[in-house]
């Protein structure tokens, strides 16, 4: 999901939608599918899309809202440039994953569920990424960190910092 | 499938593998390949289980015999090739080939026999070991109601967790009135430290196909639906392609093997939900709703998915049918005690030095689980507890490792079997915040649809955060008991009746350290850091200032060069000092 699939607040992707429902021919039973190729395409479910998509369904927006707050995998806002999936998995847990959730913390200034004000990076909690033998791990789009320490996680996070600088000059 | 005199080498490439960097290693090995124009044949396998060693490398020489690699990184992997595979010089400090012997000889291999041996997306590979054997059998020699009885007679119950005959619930389901009868695969493994389900699907796909088709035979079914987490994109993709290419090997799909048993599979991929593992649940998301669980009676094989009989079972349930089939009940039901039969699959992880997947025979002891095939603690530490079961089960002490591994003889401990997830704490570990930590998982997963669930568990977690936190008064510890009792008694769902189970079996076993905690205000395992104290030894502090810059609060003073001091009155114990100092100067109390 790269910054440039996600779209400016308050526009309605119309076609995309469109799109996605006739792949499913309308069928209400399958929403979970519809949403998770919205925001498959969009980078995110946008919340103005909820009530044009539930006139196409023909059911209630607060069906359909009730659903995308549900499940934890549908967000309501768009992601920054690089995703941190940060396991919050048993193993993960007792190897101090939590020493690593405040470095990112510290580092970032932001908690689980926001993006940095320069929509560089989104911290996302997750219960297990299913590596437990490296544990602690996060994931930065699709890289693995494993075995993680608070200070080798700060210099992960510089080092995309430096990129994105360097990429600016 | 090895073609004869080539020598074949195969990357583990599951989650694990990638994780770690199996698909580096595989480019590297597939270029040096080429560039030296060998005559070698480089392949993709599931997991092997040693999760802790990959990414794994196996060379199997023309004439059969198996050298395995770990570690194999994009820097080591060349010398596979230049040492073992032109020079007929294996690198010896790279092989596990014993390790691996050992590891794997001490285990039963029934639903993962494949896992780690064979191509996953490949249907001959399946087809040589015995695969779609068991669903010709069932088809061409068997009725419907003798594949059931020969279930029921194996002794298979359901590996996801509740342990309910397979058989019967099989039968159930057939017999329940219905034009039209669906199967359910149970893949959303949300226990946040089990990872066999994806294993087996990324490792043999197709052994999960054959096995709901089996069932679809045995129910009256023809449509079958796996649930699968979204977070398993690889599981997902495997099966896709396994359905693909069974169909169109006539081993699924209308009239299979030319009888007129027809069967088809759709995915349906989860979308993030606990709650989604417990069977109404599953059939609520499915329907296209939120996953809330219903009050059972009625039980879905009476009525399901769309109201009809629906046989709802688990992913290392379904991989265990085919094999039953082919071998017969009396072969599986060889393996296990009287109540418990088979094998089960368990993820090892936490303090253990093999972290992996790993498949013994039931009722083996738990301590030969660990000590054994888990290879005993990492860096020798003590152990305390091991947890099975995830956020439903409970923390095993020391003094009960010998409790044989079997749904009744967990059971007896407070813990569950559940779905397989095994994690080892040592002494470093506090128990009190390991009760939390699942309370506060299965807090945040709560549905909200009960009461006892949904605020039972938030009053729960706030008395464990109060006690973590050093701010519990002594009465409380009774009361979150209280609440815990009524949690389970009142909650709507199998996974709120069991969400205290992790607070219920510390309590039980770890009392003490939860008495530490509200009377000492002190964490023995030194983890919750409210209660502990930062003191700077003045030897070993060389005053670069590093402390007291990441001081949030700047309670670190002390000229440069000199050693600091932190103010014990007003430190706020966020423990920054203590991580970022790079002498140990830093002391914990």
């Amino acid at each position: 999901m790269a910054a440039s699939k996600t779209m400016e607040a308050g526009v309605v992707p119309y076609e995309e939608i469109d799109k996605v429902v006739e792949q499913y021919n309308g069928d209400s039973t399958l929403i979970i599918a519809i949403l998770q190729d919205i925001q498959e395409a969009m980078g995110y479910v946008p919340k103005e899309s909820i009530s044009y998509l539930a006139e196409k369904l023909e059911v209630s927006p607060a069906k359909i809202f009730g659903i995308v707050t549900f499940y934890a995998q549908f967000r309501l806002h768009p992601l920054g440039k690089y995703i941190i999936m940060l396991c919050e998995g048993t193993a993960c847990h007792v190897n101090s994953a939590p020493l690593i959730s405040k470095a990112i913390t510290d580092e970032l200034r932001i908690e689980g569920g926001q993006t940095t004000e320069d929509g560089l990076f989104s911290l996302e909690k997750v219960a297990c990424i299913g590596c437990c033998s490296l544990s602690p791990v996060m994931v930065i789009n699709g890289e693995t960190y494993a075995m993680l320490t608070p200070d080798a996680t700060r210099k992960v996070l510089k080092e995309y910092k430096k990129k994105e600088e360097a990429a600016h000059n | 499938m090895q073609e004869h005199g080539k020598t074949v080498i195969k990357v583990g490439l599951s989650t694990c593998g990638i994780a770690a960097g199996g698909y580096k290693t595989y480019d590297v090995l597939d270029k040096e390949i080429a560039k030296n124009g060998l005559n070698v044949e480089l392949q993709r396998t599931g997991c092997i289980g040693m999760c802790y060693a990959e990414p794994i490398v196996d060379v199997i020489t023309p004439d059969g015999k198996l050298y395995s690699y770990g570690g194999v990184t994009e820097e080591n992997a060349t010398r596979i090739i230049d040492e073992h595979i032109r020079k007929g010089e294996p690198p010896e400090d790279m092989l596990i080939t014993e390790e691996r012997e050992d590891v794997v000889g001490q285990q039963t291999r029934i639903a993962l026999r494949n896992c780690g041996v064979i191509d996953p997306e490949s249907l001959d590979d399946y087809r040589e070991r015995g695969g779609y054997k068991g669903t010709e059998k069932a088809i061409k020699e068997m009725t419907p109601e003798q594949l059931i009885e020969e279930v029921l007679r194996s002794g298979l119950r359901g590996r996801g967790g509740a342990g309910f005959p397979t058989g019967l619930k099989w039968r159930f389901t057939r017999n329940n009135p219905g034009d039209q009868k669906y199967v359910v695969c149970n893949a959303d493994e949300g226990d946040p430290g089990a990872f066999m389900d994806r294993s087996i699907i990324e490792g043999d796909p197709h052994s999960v196909v054959e096995g709901m088709s089996i069932a679809a035979y045995a129910i009256g079914a023809s449509e079958g639906h796996v649930y699968c987490r979204a977070e398993y994109p690889l599981a997902i993709i495997r099966l896709e392609k396994a359905i693909k290419d069974a169909k169109e090997a006539s081993l699924l799909g209308e009239n299979i093997l030319g009888s007129d048993f027809s069967f088809n599979i759709k995915i349906k991929k989860g979308a993030g939900a606990f709650v989604c593992g417990e069977e109404t649940a599953l059939i609520a998301s499915l329907q296209g709703e939120r996953g809330m669980p219903t009050l059972r009676p009625p039980f879905p094989a009476e009525k399901g998915l769309w109201n009809k009989p629906t046989s709802i079972n688990n992913v290392e349930t379904f991989a265990n049918v085919p094999w039953i089939v082919l071998h017969g009940a009396d072969k599986f039901a060889a393996y296990g005690t009287e109540k418990s039969k088979g094998t089960k699959v368990f993820a090892l992880a936490g303090k253990m030095k093999r972290g992996g997947l790993i498949e013994v025979p039931m009722g083996i002891p738990l301590g030969d689980v660990i000590y054994g095939v888990g290879g005993g603690i990492r860096d020798d530490k003590k152990f305390k507890g091991v947890q099975l079961g995830g956020p439903s089960g409970g923390c095993i002490p020391e003094t009960l490792l010998d409790t044989p591994v079997d749904y009744d003889s967990v059971g007896k401990t407070g813990a569950i079997m559940g779905s397989g997830g095994m994690i080892v704490m040592d002494e470093t570990t506090c128990m009190v915040d390991v009760a939390k930590f699942f309370l506060n998982f299965v807090q945040l997963e709560s549905c909200g649809k009960c009461v006892p669930c949904r605020l039972g568990t938030k009053r729960m977690l706030e008395i464990l955060t109060r006690i973590t936190e050093g701010n519990a008064k002594p009465e409380e510890l009774d009361l979150l008991e209280e609440l815990a009792y009524y949690v389970r008694e009142g909650a709507l769902c199998g996974l709120g009746q069991t969400g205290p189970n992790p607070v219920l079996t510390t309590l039980n076993y770890f009392r003490d350290e939860y008495v530490a905690h509200i009377m000492d205000r002190k964490c023995p395992a030194r983890v919750c850091r409210e209660l502990l104290t930062y003191v700077i030894d003045t030897e070993l502090c060389n005053g670069c200032r590093r402390c007291a810059k990441r001081c949030p609060a700047e309670f670190i003073t002390g000229e440069k060069k000199e050693p600091h001091v932190i103010d014990q009155e007003k430190c706020i114990k966020c423990g920054n000092c203590y991580d970022v100092c790079r002498f140990d100067a830093v002391l914990v109390d």
